[in-house]
């Protein structure tokens, strides 16, 4: 072999890997308004300079997880699936609902009234502006009502309204045809508000396709960055409420992290490099126990709750369409382990009526006492036997037809913690001589054969706190049943003309009136303890576990009582306040 | 020397075509639907589903009769347009590709090229005293066989968590912007270490191995006999048993691809690097049947043209090869 040939050949090698990549770059489309990326051309660096490197200093800057499961991709805050902050941070909304005081707070507006029964006026934050510096006002908001028009962006508040327009600078009155005050409350706390200016010019088809990145918000911070791993804002100095409410967002960078490996989270968390973590993270308590984390709470549960884990049966399919049934699985099924073994005592045993603890005064305890049920083994065979089911040959109660039974129960592959509450429920049902097996099902998989009703029992909580438990039995009750396809709630199928009438009649009551709202849920209550549709397990916890090593001063039992979270929805449900109230710890 | 490329080329292309289609089949046939995961990430109103699936579903396409589809996929293809990603909010999938794929060839290709080269001198350089081959064989079965997400747990551990010296996770630190500065640049590498470490230490354990048993069999052959027989010296022995050896090092390099392509798949995850490998797997996880589509079709594609330039190289390396295309008898 000549002297060339050898170069040919190492050449070729070389060549090999590197055309990997030069096979993909031809035809590519210039990206449109996504972010400049970071490709690292170390390689084909001219002259590095030392003072060209943006950095955020450590003390200035908060370092977040938990709520990005891929790359940051939208901006656009009428997009649910829009980077961390967008709603909250960037965007904002006319009211924060407070689940732990039970409180709505004015935001954007300075205040709304119902002026009669189908007339609500909303008075405008005087002084509010947006990050270019036109000044926010009732234009806007009555513009960003009328958007949701465009049935695109998922909103149903034009079955309801009737019109909404800005009388002056400051005030916007809303019309209503058939007010249902609750889905209107829990707009004006969760529906962002866009400026005029900026997205009066987007055409209606482009108004969701649209990233919107680095867009004009009226929030506490502004986009600074994202990159495949990261979202980062700036602080807008600017900001609306540092003059009119006093409050001023301490850090000037947050950086959200998207979620990787749970060893890289806790990790992290443990060095001080991240201060908080919105992740699930099995075993926390042993870490807060020994001081190297904190949570809300010093000792179990740890966490607050955030939704009902609940168990939905298949209310279309025999054994599961008999009551008896249902209500022998929820005596029958081991919570307690679940809480202990499974979760380490980082969540609650739900109330047997599934209302979430913020939901407490709802709550009819003397009627919960009466009706509800406790795991309760040897209570749940007393009710199968009482309801007529008969043991077969293999020591598993049949069908009162005589067949077999073995119920299946689905959980989405790879969810640990599930996976592992599903065993228990397994074990569980099996000791009380119910046949039950495990489907094995990926995310995907699980939501078709969900919607399709093609299950037993599946794990769900999808149901998030919120300001009234219209939202919980909505998705419990809602009739009629939805098509399959894009099902987002009663999988199991259960239909009771009563409850959905009484959840209707709870839409449109007041939001003030809380006798009321207490007296129709009451009634829900009943309906749900003595069919029990779906059965409610244990309260998943809002997870969040924080560093004391930059900032400290987090929301805490002790503290602040504020919730400590980043996902989305959470910081205009008082989250922000977690920034204004962060304190950074002093260099030693 | 035409017509051995020429039929090549062919099996190339067919191959191509048949990876692709099968890359086209399988997210459509797998149970599930992309977009009702999407929606059921989120608490849309019931009375706006109807309308949001209409919209996703001519978004990405979905609204077509699945040969149409399939006929798309090729014309779009032919446009370099890779369809949207369903679970990143219809961002284009070359983008998304594009923005990753810098980072899992950062990684690959010193860590292929480099531990093809280091492994192949280490193992003729281990095939030549007993005492070395005492030593190095053991290291070199047990590196190649460490699964690669282990031994990139092990050194995340211990030279990230115990000594603090490499960062954990992340393709350049999240105080970081990206600027052409000597931080950020350090910064990278710095980054950059453990999880090229952990790819290379594995495949230098395979060639190193493979090398030492190649060169112990060519130093028995009956070539290498005669030549000492004459007198040779052994150094110019061991040449020609090296290039001999070479060889099936090189068709091992082409075979080794696709599960070097996985190696580089858990060892993102495990550091969190920002690269194909996490967005693949990202991609199974939502069901995003463009995104998959796209990232496999890159794997396909740089797979094959591994292959093909390994043959073009091998046609170059090995004489023989050579002789016999044009005709001649070896």
């Amino acid at each position: 072999m000549t002297r060339t040939q050898r170069l040919l050949a190492m050449l070729a090698v070389v060549s090999l890997a590197t055309a990997a990549c030069s096979t993909g770059a031809s035809p590519t489309p210039a990206p449109t308004g996504a972010p400049a990326t970071a490709a690292p051309t170390a390689a084909a660096t001219p002259a590095p300079t030392e003072a060209a490197t943006e950095s955020y200093p450590r003390a200035e800057t908060l370092y977040t997880t938990g709520k990005q499961w891929g790359p940051p991709s939208t901006w656009n805050p009428l997009d649910p699936n829009a980077a961390m902050g967008v709603v909250g941070l960037q965007y904002e909304t006319l009211f924060l609902f407070d689940p732990l005081a039970d409180k709505f707070e004015p935001w954007l507006a300075e205040s709304a009234s119902w002026t009669d029964p189908t007339t609500y006026t909303i008075k405008v934050r005087s002084g509010a502006k947006w990050s270019d510096g036109q000044p926010l006002t009732a234009a806007d908001v009555a513009f960003t009502i009328g958007l949701a028009k465009i049935k695109v962006v998922g909103s149903n508040i034009w079955d309801y309204v009737s019109d909404a327009t800005a009388t002056d600078d400051t005030t916007v009155v809303v019309k209503f045809k058939a007010p249902a005050y609750q889905q209107w409350a829990l707009w004006t706390y969760n529906s962002p508000i866009v400026p005029k200016h900026v997205w009066e010019a987007k055409a209606n088809e482009d108004i969701l396709k649209d990233t919107n990145a680095n867009g004009v918000g009226s929030g506490p911070y502004m986009y600074k960055t994202a990159a495949e791993d990261r979202m980062v804002w700036i602080r807008n100095d600017g900001w609306w409420a540092k003059s009119a409410l006093g409050l001023e967002v301490k850090p000037k960078y947050i950086v959200d992290i998207v979620n990787g490996a749970n060893n890289v989270a806790l990790g992290r968390l443990m060095q001080g490099d991240f201060d908080l973590s919105n992740n699930f993270l099995p075993g926390v308590a042993t870490l807060v126990d020994k001081g190297y984390v904190s949570t809300y709470f010093k000792s179990a549960p740890y966490m607050l709750s955030a939704n009902t884990a609940w168990l939905v049966t298949n209310d279309k399919k025999a054994p599961l369409d008999d009551k008896e049934f249902r209500k022998a699985i929820a005596s029958a099924v081991n919570v307690p382990d679940i809480v202990n073994k499974v979760y380490g005592n980082i969540v609650k045993a739900a109330d047997p009526t599934g209302l979430l603890p913020s939901w407490d005064k709802y709550i009819d305890a003397a009627q919960r006492d009466a009706l509800g049920f406790k795991y309760d083994p040897a209570k749940a065979q007393q009710i199968l036997d009482a309801a007529g089911y008969k043991k077969g040959g293999d020591g598993f109660y049949t069908g009162k037809d005589g067949a077999a039974i073995k119920l299946t129960i689905m959980v989405p592959s790879g969810w640990s913690d599930w996976e592992a509450a599903r065993d228990v429920i397994v074990t569980s049902l099996k000791a009380v001589g119910i046949n039950a097996e495990a489907k094995i099902v990926d995310y995907g998989g699980l939501v078709a054969a969900r919607n399709a009703g093609d299950f037993d029992l599946v794990l769900n909580n999808e149901v998030q706190i919120s300001n009234s438990p219209w939202t919980y039995y909505d998705y419990m009750f809602r009739q009629p049943l939805m098509s399959a396809e894009g099902r987002n709630r009663n999988f199991g199928g259960y239909e009771n003309p009563d409850a959905w009438a009484l959840v209707q009649q709870l839409d449109k009551t007041p939001v003030e009136d809380a006798a009321a709202q207490i007296a129709i849920t009451s009634k829900l209550q009943k309906i749900s303890l003595t069919d029990m549709p779906v059965i409610p397990l244990w309260y998943n916890g809002l997870w969040s576990q924080v560093s004391n090593v930059v900032w400290t001063n987090w929301p805490s039992d002790e503290g602040a009582h504020v919730l400590p979270a980043t996902w989305n929805g959470y910081w205009q449900m008082g989250a922000i306040k977690m920034l204004t109230n962060l304190q950074p710890v002093p260099a030693p | 020397m035409r017509r051995y490329f020429g039929r090549k080329l062919f099996i190339y292309l067919l191959t191509f075509w048949v990876a692709a289609t099968i890359d086209w089949m399988i997210p459509r046939f797998m149970p599930g639907d992309p977009i009702q995961s999407l929606l059921s990430r989120t608490q849309v109103a019931p009375e706006a589903v109807a309308s949001l699936i209409a919209y996703y579903k001519s978004l990405f396409g979905l609204d077509q009769a699945i040969p149409q589809q399939y006929l798309n996929f090729w014309v779009a293809m032919a446009h370099g347009d890779l369809g949207r990603s369903v679970y990143l909010s219809g961002r284009p999938v070359v983008d998304v590709i594009m923005a990753a794929l810098p980072y899992t060839l950062a990684l690959l290709v010193p860590a292929i090229l480099l531990s093809w080269w280091t492994g192949n001198k280490a193992g003729a350089f281990a095939a030549r005293r007993r005492v070395l081959d005492n030593t190095i064989l053991p290291v070199g079965y047990i590196l190649t066989a460490t699964p690669y997400m282990w031994l990139a747990i092990m050194l995340a551990w211990i030279f990230a968590s115990v000594l603090g010296i490499f960062p954990i996770s992340g393709g350049y630190g999240y105080a970081l912007e990206p600027s052409l500065s000597w931080t950020f640049i350090k910064d990278l590498a710095w980054h950059w270490a453990l999880p090229f470490a952990s790819l290379f230490l594995v495949m230098f354990g395979g060639w190193a191995i493979g090398m030492r048993n190649m060169i112990i069999y060519e130093l028995d052959a009956d070539y290498s006999r005669y030549l000492s027989a004459l007198g040779a010296p052994s150094g110019l022995v061991r040449r020609y048993a090296f290039r001999n050896a070479v060889l099936p090092q090189i068709t091992g390099l082409a075979l080794q691809l696709g599960v070097i392509v996985a190696g580089a798949l858990v060892t993102e995850i495990v550091f969190s690097y920002p690269g194909i490998g996490k967005l693949l797997l990202a991609a199974v996880q939502n069901q995003d049947y463009f995104l998959l589509q796209g990232i496999f079709l890159f794997i396909i594609v740089g797979v094959l043209v591994a292959n093909f330039l390994v043959d073009i190289a091998y046609v170059l390396v090995d004489p023989r090869t050579r002789v016999g295309m044009s005709g001649g008898t070896a």
